[in-house]
């Protein structure tokens, strides 16, 4: 691997470009922790998914593919309003790049809200895994466990949305009173675009079976 | 705190590669939801990682400025993603080659 050509000796030696290096290498390694506790997940689902092939297609059919893709969509989109946060706050445009930060906020507020309606599909449905849970044709196994994985997956994930979404609003807020740096925002943007990726990976994995 | 934005903004991902990235994400997602719609069996799962997989490095490369970052940071970005190919691709190799 060679190492990049715009660095000079000079720019090594730099604290600003220093202090950006360790500050991506720190949140890129964080990142990967985060790569490998979702990875797990995807894991058990691969090995689920190989063992009742019928039943996730089956169970899969029970989630609602429209409001899955407008998810997905509200996602892609929040993730392009961060990118634009980003380099407002990189030209030092502390106003608009609020603004965009706080756009992607509420962008996240619509997805948990579509969320939340859609587990609330669930639960009326009787497709949540415990005591309470049943479905038709009864007796097929592996359905249960689908909804199982849906249910920590996406869990999972919306924490992680709500993390970011909070993660994002402060960063907003505290750029804009210059309380923190363009570099600041810059690392939080990653792991709300990390987010995005998850989800990426989850819509066709669980909706489109 | 007053920076100095030429030393330390090194960001050089355009607006215009920044919208061509969310249009060609948007227009993933729309293809992935096609695809999942033609029925091909086995080849449905290929083609839907494969999509999501493009999606990612787009977000990865672009939004994520990999594209303009040095050599130790693309190699922690790649490290989970590897590791977890490692994981799932020796477990499914596992379940595949049982009786």
């Amino acid at each position: 691997m060679s190492v990049s050509a715009s660095h000079s000796r000079a720019d090594a030696l730099d604290p600003a470009v220093r202090r950006r290096q360790a500050a991506s290498l720190g949140m890129w390694l964080f990142l990967a922790t985060e790569v490998l506790l979702f990875g797990g997940l995807f894991g058990t689902y691969a090995v689920y998914r190989h063992l009742f092939p019928e039943a996730f297609a089956l169970a899969s059919g029970h989630l609602d593919e429209l409001l899955g893709g407008i998810n997905t969509a509200v996602l892609l989109v929040s993730s392009y309003t961060m990118a634009l946060g980003v380099a407002a706050a990189e030209e030092d445009r502390r106003s608009l790049s609020r603004w965009l930060m706080l756009a992607t906020v509420l962008l996240g507020a619509l997805f948990l809200g579509i969320k939340g309606y859609e587990y609330h599909h669930k639960a009326v449905e009787h497709l949540v895994p415990g005591p309470g849970f049943s479905f038709e044709p009864a007796g097929t196994e592996g359905v249960e466990m689908f909804f199982l994985l849906y249910f920590v997956m996406t869990g999972l994930h919306a924490l992680h949305v709500i993390i970011g979404m909070s993660a994002v609003a402060v960063a907003a807020v505290r750029f804009r009173r210059r309380k923190c740096d363009a570099l600041t925002v810059e690392i939080t943007g990653l792991y709300w675009h990390l987010v995005d990726i998850v989800w990426v990976f989850l819509f066709p994995l669980l909706y489109l079976v | 705190m007053a920076e100095t934005t030429t030393t330390n903004s090194r960001s050089t991902v355009s607006r215009t590669t920044y919208l061509l990235t969310g249009v060609a994400l948007l227009a993933l997602l729309g293809l992935t939801v096609l695809a999942a719609e033609w029925k091909l069996g086995t080849w449905s799962v290929v083609i839907a990682l494969a999509i999501a997989g493009t999606k990612a490095l787009l977000i990865l490369v672009f939004f994520m400025h990999l594209k303009v970052s040095d050599g130790l940071v693309r190699l922690a970005a790649a490290t989970g993603f590897v590791w977890l190919a490692i994981l799932i691709g020796l477990t499914l190799a596992d379940y595949a080659s049982r009786g």
